[in-house]
């Protein structure tokens, strides 16, 4: 019971994080905010690489490499298109 | 210190360099930074997950993982490296599916090899990693319904973007609010008896099925100008649900990383609806329908409407001190955010001060007009939020409407009847002059006559957006 507790803590502090940082975005970057924010959503592919490869059978296993894959795509490629956008807005004239 | 403390370490610096990566994203100028800081928490997280006991037991399962995580870091380079700028939006929905389904998948696998029976001698035991089965399996179900809604919502909201054909106009059909509720009530039904069963494996997959069908029926009746807030509402999704996933595997950083996303997608929902004075709930589940008592396109134009040349308005520009330029969706769509910016240097070596208006919902993402206007290379100081720019509209000598309709429509402040009334705009119509670059009179997305068009101070220009800024461009030069 206590470890529901423990993981519901950092559940709430997280969200209490998040709406600090968040409403201080300013709106000219809402589009990397998006990107961004879904690139680090990728953070699936830890628990992929553990159903992926802990050796539970090949049920896990398999789903866990598509798994795997789907959540690969989501990070790298949110990561560099997020990049892409950010870089537009780095020139100074 | 033991393996599992060093690696719970090093899932609590991830965290840290996702917070302070988000962090960089309050200004443009730490933003790219901010970035690199999140990409260097993720490699972290996944490096350190590589040394977890479990894999380390099982040698073979590195091949599975190696072999995935290249094929995945391979598509996701391509696809972000040749994607089109005008095409972020769908991108972002795309990535953001494919989150949802990765869910989906690992609640399944952990699921699918989770032993009841062992799992409570581990919790009778005082381990202080177990969780109590109910709790891992109610997660778990969790996971798979949220995960479930997004990838395949995330799959309607990608079609929309890009403009398939089956999915342009958003479809209708009799009983759908109903029905919808209906699929709500079975899933969470099958969520409780999932939870009161845990033997039985296959009630996982039975929710997971009916979430997709949920995904996709929720997001299809929604018209494409919304997307907006459904993206920001399925990123939210997302992040719910690695944060789910998080619970099952009783894994700090998922649940972390899960409620930073979580919460910022609610964040970014909240303030698209404020800026379209329309309730979350009326976005997704309302319709918009003209209301009885409006005027008609021909009431509101009937004989009205001026239309106007490349040199009239070059002519205007001669005369001017501070011109505006309000882009919207169309200006997207023509692609003519570069025709813009060779505008936007000619009017100011004439040394007229050139500004843009962003309205919050202008575009089809939040702020998706602030990056095609810097992919454009037009200075970021440039870019003016409504409320900064509103109260300057009347000392405003020219300005530039390009492809954008509904975010200034004066009815929404004078027509209390009207489906955008309440909706703060950008009030142009109180500058000198206005110029609207429109390819016709057609109505947008609200589906009702713009009065603007026809006031006395208005101008059309009606023309395709990329051609009629590149005239402009050529008549200003003279």
């Amino acid at each position: 019971m206590t470890m529901i507790i423990t993981a519901l803590t950092i559940f709430v502090l997280a969200v209490f994080v998040g709406f600090e940082i968040i409403t201080k975005i300013p709106p000219t970057l809402h589009t990397p905010l998006m990107s961004g924010s879904n690139a680090i959503s990728g953070i699936t592919v830890v628990g992929a690489i553990i159903a992926a490869g802990a050796g539970h059978g090949w049920a896990a296993s398999t789903l866990g490499m598509l798994a795997v894959i789907l959540a690969m795509i989501n990070v790298v490629g949110g990561f560099l298109v997020t990049n892409r956008m950010l870089a537009m807005f780095r020139r100074k004239r | 210190m033991d393996k599992i403390a060093l690696i719970l370490l090093a899932y609590l610096v991830a965290a840290i360099l996702f917070i302070l990566g988000l962090k960089g994203l309050t200004h443009p100028r730490s933003a790219v930074r901010g970035n690199l800081i999140g990409a260097l928490g993720m490699l972290l997280a996944i490096v350190a997950t590589l040394f977890a006991g479990e894999l380390i037991d099982n040698p073979s399962g590195y091949w599975l993982i190696g072999i995935g995580l290249v094929i995945g870091s391979v598509i996701g380079g391509v696809l972000a490296v040749r994607v089109q700028m005008t095409a972020m939006p769908q991108m972002v929905a795309l990535f953001n599916g494919f989150g949802g389904a990765a869910s989906v998948l690992v609640a399944g696998a952990e699921l699918a090899v989770f032993d009841l029976a062992k799992n409570a001698e581990k919790v009778a035991a005082g381990d202080p990693q177990a969780l109590p089965g109910g709790f891992i399996v109610f997660t778990g179900l969790l996971a798979g319904l949220i995960g479930a809604v997004t990838f395949w919502g995330s799959l309607v909201a990608f079609a929309k973007l890009e403009e398939y054909q089956s999915f342009k106009k958003p479809i209708r059909y009799p009983a759908q609010q109903p029905i919808n509720a209906l699929l709500g009530v079975i899933v969470l039904g099958l969520l409780v008896a999932g939870v009161m069963n845990p033997e039985i494996g296959w009630i996982y997959w039975l929710v997971v099925v009916v979430a997709s069908v949920l995904g996709f029926t929720l997001v299809n009746p929604i018209g494409g100008a919304d997307m907006p807030v459904v993206i920001a509402l399925l990123n939210s999704y997302s992040g719910l649900a690695a944060a789910a996933t998080g619970f099952v595997l009783n894994n700090s950083v998922l649940i972390i990383a899960g409620s930073l996303v979580g919460a910022s997608g609610v964040i970014l929902t909240q303030i698209m609806c404020k800026a379209m004075n329309r309730s979350l709930a009326h976005v997704l589940f309302g319709v918009l329908e003209a209301s009885e008592g409006s005027a008609t396109a021909d009431e509101v134009y009937g004989g009205r409407v001026k239309a106007t040349s490349a040199d009239e308005v070059a002519m205007l520009f001669d005369t001017a001190r501070s011109v505006v330029i309000v882009p919207g969706y169309g200006m997207a769509v023509a692609q003519a955010q570069h025709a813009v910016r060779d505008l936007y240097n000619v009017l100011e070596s004439k040394g007229i001060d050139v500004e843009f208006a962003i309205h919050p919902v202008a575009g089809r993402m939040p702020g998706h007009m602030n990056v095609l206007l810097a992919e454009a290379e037009i200075p970021y100081e440039k870019l003016k939020e409504m409320d900064e720019i509103n109260p300057s509209f009347p000392q405003v000598d020219v300005v530039l409407v390009i492809g954008a309709n509904d975010v200034v429509n004066p009815v929404a402040r004078t027509d209390p009847s009207s489906p955008i009334a309440g909706m703060p705009i950008l009030d142009v119509d109180k500058a000198k002059t206005v110029v609207v670059v429109k390819r016709s009179l057609s109505p947008g997305f609200a589906g009702i006559p713009n009065p603007l068009f026809a006031a006395d101070n208005c101008l059309m220009y009606f023309a395709d957006g990329k051609k009629a800024v590149l005239d402009l461009v050529v008549a200003a030069k003279q």
